[in-house]
């Protein structure tokens, strides 16, 4: 029997699963994808919300200032990027500079340390590449950023050298409550499915581990169920409870500029808020990329990540309010991703009232990645009152990262290179990316198996060739690391292969 | 600062560009041990190791060659010569100075410096990947650019597909076509952006027309369908201001996209030494010794300007190591080129300074995109300089035009001229001699008029 068993290996589920991690249980977390930070998690604008936005009282306002408090601690103990590198939300009129009165009192209640509103002039002082047109400005100077697939992976992966167990390629097709405990029902995506495969239930009997499997389908027995499954959390909830969630998938596209656009600005810079959301950022990332978005629009299909030309045309348009000369002729990619919009605008941290040990964390939607480190302290005291256990004394939160040549000084990359000469093979050269670090990102716990999965580990790929020079290179090294024929190779998603066979 | 090594002239690529210099750097004096090739490949000879086809030396050899031949022959110069080279080896840094300091790495030394008094810049270009071209749409597997599907191909032995649609005109794009028609794929379109090809025209013929493979001019992808591996393409037809015709969208089943769209310049570590960029070519500025705006820096080949034949990097890549050994061989440039009057101790006049220090400016106009060199020091040009360009559009019947300070001093008819050929013209030192307070010289594209 599981103790817990957590749906979805985003940041919200890994970081509920460190959590649990803390106490002696058993904890499983089924995630559909082949890695973890596969959804709602991989595409986003890496933010550490400072915490004005979100209504005083609700669960977003609480998560995101204790996230937001967190976080810097977080990223020494657990390796991750992030930087306190304030933020700006800006006006263009008096009415503008109300609602930033507004914000400011907001964040004041929300227990937001340090908000104060400087002039146009002022924080064109601070941004010089800052509209003229600008009237007005919110300084945060608790805002900040973050590597969201860092961050993600970090958790998940010390989660696991805790003891957490992670099954990917899960795909959870049924959850029924029988007596006290959930029998939960997972397909295998990540197998090749033929037609002459069956598609019975009629597996093994369950084991003492908790589950039981035939070809594709596995069950799996729960004391608890948490159900972290970002854009989907309603499908799960609604299996066990009559008290319905509704989430919609809101998408929201983003274009991202070369590192040579380090320095264009260095805050983040907000325009004043919408009810659908925070509006088109101009932010840096940790690495000193340049990142433009999102938009912001409702739609029907959950898996729909695909980019518009009207969606990429307005974050060119939106993001040129706020400074005028972005340097758009350095765009490397575009890219799209949901947020998980429940009706009710909050998060949903609580158990079902209607099914006891079924506990939700859902509408996660920004601030979302600021408070997942709350949320996985706030999920596990709650699954800590309901089903005790004792203190995991072995818990170790440490983590130590994978070495990064690019930024590296020169005596680091001297004593590296003698620990490992594959750090001074480089393999990406856009991002200064070694065979050393590739295949550190492949046999770590919860490595990467696939070439999204090596790019957010250590970046290969990410730069300005987007792995045209590269691609072939990394695929040599995934194959030998696994043990596997560059043919089953796949770019993240199971069926995404990179190549169609040999030549005559 | 002290560096592990040392080396009179520094190249940094051991591409076409790089094999070439070198050569070219030992005929003019430097001794081989005094050069050193970089290159990050585990082979040298570039990116021609995965051009299998032929169609390369017919200028310089006078024979039709593949890629890896054509790179063979300067590599046997190279080897015979016993140029030191260091293979697998990436340059992290480079700083600018009297001396160049080299920062790189590799498995077998680690991380080390050289000290080079010149580098040659020839890391050629990279393709134009599809986030740059901002395509909306799903990102799946199946979406590579020609030249990594031509490494699959030609290097690895594997298919990156078997349905293909092909979006730009480039020549890698048409080349791939044709080889991935030869390996049994079946290519069912090639978009354009532009009215006008960007590849060269026996390539048209040859890997289309040959194969019956549909050119699309004034196309694009607007959008890419299937979220795990591509399933569809839709292109649709661009009007004058390049943007989709609403209405004219077909769309192709397929499992591979194959991007042409373009090549940059590799110019990182150009940029970190700190030289003059060139916005049209984004490859340096660079004077008639094709020395950029670093004394002692030079570039030739693909990081100076996209070429369209190999023929001509291995040209250009000769003077520019001609010109990188005479300066070394001297010093630095004031010892080659100072004037009698500073050698002999004395302050130069204010004369010679000008002819020293003030070159001549060449000025790209009507239709002539870029020149390459952008400027020309009459007293340290050869007898013979070449100018090269590329012109922005197709033009019939057209002249191209040399204006000695806004005055004609040549026009030369051309039959035809377009965008994806590389045209040139030639200056003679007499002429510019000859020219009286010659300040800049124009080359701009006259048409045809009218009829």
């Amino acid at each position: 029997m599981i103790d817990v068993l957590v749906i979805g290996a985003g940041v919200t589920g890994s970081a509920i699963a460190r959590e649990l991690s803390r106490r002696q249980r058993n904890v499983v977390v089924l995630e559909r994808g082949l890695d973890v930070c596969e959804g709602t998690t991989k595409a986003n604008s890496g933010i550490v919300h400072a915490g004005h936005d979100a209504k005083p009282g609700s669960m977003k306002a609480k998560m995101n200032v204790r996230g937001s408090e967190m976080m810097e601690e977080l990223s020494k103990e657990l390796d991750f990027p992030y930087r306190r590198n304030t933020s700006l939300v800006i006006g263009f009129s008096d009415e503008d500079g109300k609602t930033l009165e507004d914000l400011l009192e907001q964040g004041k209640e929300n227990g937001v340390k340090g908000l104060e509103i400087i002039s146009g002039d002022e924080a064109r002082v601070k941004e010089p590449d800052l509209s003229d047109k600008v009237t007005c400005a919110l300084l945060c100077p608790t805002g900040g950023i973050v590597d969201p697939f860092l961050l993600n992976i970090a958790l998940a992966e010390n989660a696991n050298t805790n003891g957490v167990e992670f099954r990917f390629g899960q795909e959870v097709t049924d959850i029924k409550k029988s007596g006290d405990h959930f029998t939960v029902t997972a397909v295998d995506v990540s197998a090749e499915k033929t037609e002459a495969a069956p598609d019975n239930n009629s597996g093994e009997g369950i084991g003492s581990e908790g589950y039981g499997s035939n070809a594709f389908t596995t069950t799996y027995e729960a004391r608890a169920v948490v159900n972290a499954a970002g854009v989907y959390a309603d499908v799960f909830h609604n299996m066990v409870s009559e008290n319905k969630l509704k989430i919609t998938a809101r998408r929201g596209e983003y274009l991202l500029m070369d590192r040579k656009t380090q320095g264009f600005v260095n805050a983040t810079i907000f325009q004043c808020p919408t009810k659908m959301g925070k509006g088109v950022l101009v932010t840096p990332t940790t690495h000193g990329n340049l990142l433009i978005g999102p938009t912001s629009v409702d739609i029907d299909d959950k898996e729909c990540t695909a980019t518009t030309a009207d969606g990429l045309d307005t974050v060119l348009e939106k993001a040129g309010l706020s400074a005028e000369h972005i340097p758009t002729r350095q765009v490397i990619t575009s890219f799209a991703g949901l947020r998980a919009h429940e009706a009710g605008g909050d998060f949903i941290l609580s158990e079902a009232d209607d099914c006891q040990g079924f506990f939700d964390a859902a509408g996660i939607e920004s601030p979302g990645l600021t408070a997942s480190p709350a949320i996985g302290e706030y999920m596990a005291e709650l699954i800590n009152e309901k089903y005790p256990a004792p203190v995991n004394k072995s818990f170790d939160g440490h983590r130590v990262g994978i070495p990064c040549m690019s930024t590296a000084s020169a005596e680091e990359r001297k004593a590296l290179v003698r620990k490992n000469p594959l750090y001074a093979n480089v393999v990406c050269r856009c991002e200064l990316v070694t065979e050393g670090e590739i295949v550190d990102a492949i046999n770590r716990p919860l490595g990467a198996k696939t070439l999204d999965g090596i790019k957010r580990r250590v970046r290969a790929g990410m730069g300005r060739c987007q792995a045209g020079f590269c691609t072939p290179k990394q695929m040599d090294i995934l194959a030998r690391e696994l043990g596997i024929d560059q043919g089953d190779i796949v770019k993240s998603e199971p069926g995404a292969h990179m190549l169609e066979g040999r030549t005559k | 600062m002290t560096a592990d090594r040392k080396a009179k002239i520094v190249i940094i690529g051991g591409g076409p560009a790089g094999l070439a210099a070198a050569s070219s750097a030992v005929k003019n004096g430097t001794a081989a041990e005094d050069i050193l090739i970089i290159e990050r490949d585990h082979v040298l000879g570039g990116i021609l190791n995965q051009c299998i086809h032929n169609g390369f030396g017919l200028h310089t050899f006078n024979e039709e060659l593949t890629g890896p031949e054509y790179a063979q022959r300067f590599i046997n110069i190279v080897e015979e010569e016993k140029v030191p080279f260091l293979l697998d080896t990436i340059v992290v840094d480079v700083s600018a100075g009297s001396t160049k300091i080299i920062s790189v790495m590799n498995k077998t030394d680690g991380f080390f410096t050289i000290a080079a008094d010149a580098v040659i810049l020839a890391m050629g270009c990279r393709e134009r990947p599809r986030g740059a071209l901002n395509i909306p749409g799903y990102r799946p597997a199946g979406i590579y650019t020609a030249g990594t599907a031509q490494r699959f191909v030609n290097i690895e032995g594997r298919m990156p597909g078997h349905e293909v649609v092909i979006l730009g005109s480039g020549d890698i794009g048409l080349i791939m076509a044709r080889r991935m028609t030869l390996e049994g794929a079946k290519v069912k379109v090639v978009a354009e952006l532009m009215p006008y090809s960007g590849g060269l025209k026996r390539n048209i013929v040859q890997c289309l027309d040959d194969f019956g493979i549909p050119l699309k001019l004034s196309h694009t992808v607007i959008d890419i369908k299937g979220k795990e591996r591509v399933e569809a393409v839709t292109i649709a037809e661009v009007g004058p201001d390049r943007k989709p015709v609403p209405g004219t969208e077909e769309t192709y089943t397929c499992d591979t996209l194959l991007l042409s769209c373009g090549l940059i310049p590799e110019n990182e570590l150009s940029s970190q030494l700190g030289v003059e960029m060139n916005r049209v070519t984004s490859g340096p500025v660079v004077n008639e010794s094709l020395e950029t705006s670093v004394p002692g820096v030079f570039a030739c080949g693909n990081v100076l300007h996209v070429h369209d034949l190999v023929d001509y990097v291995s040209e250009e890549a000769t003077a520019a190591g001609k010109c990188a050994a005479k300066y070394v061989n001297a010093g630095q440039w004031s010892e080659v080129y100072r004037t009698d009057a500073e050698s002999a101790g004395k302050p130069a006049s204010e004369t010679d300074k000008h002819a020293a220090d003030i070159p001549i400016e060449i000025i790209a106009r009507d239709g002539v995109r870029y020149t390459v060199p952008s400027t020309i020091h009459i007293d340290r040009m050869e007898d013979l300089q070449k100018i090269r360009f590329r012109v922005g559009a197709v033009y019939r019947d057209a002249s191209v035009v040399i204006d000695f300070n806004d005055k004609v001093f040549r026009s030369q008819k051309k039959r035809i001229l377009a965008p994806g050929e590389m045209e040139q013209v030639i200056l003679k030192k007499s002429d510019l001699e000859a020219a009286p307070d010659l300040k800049t010289i124009t080359i701009r594209i006259e048409e045809a008029p009218k009829d």
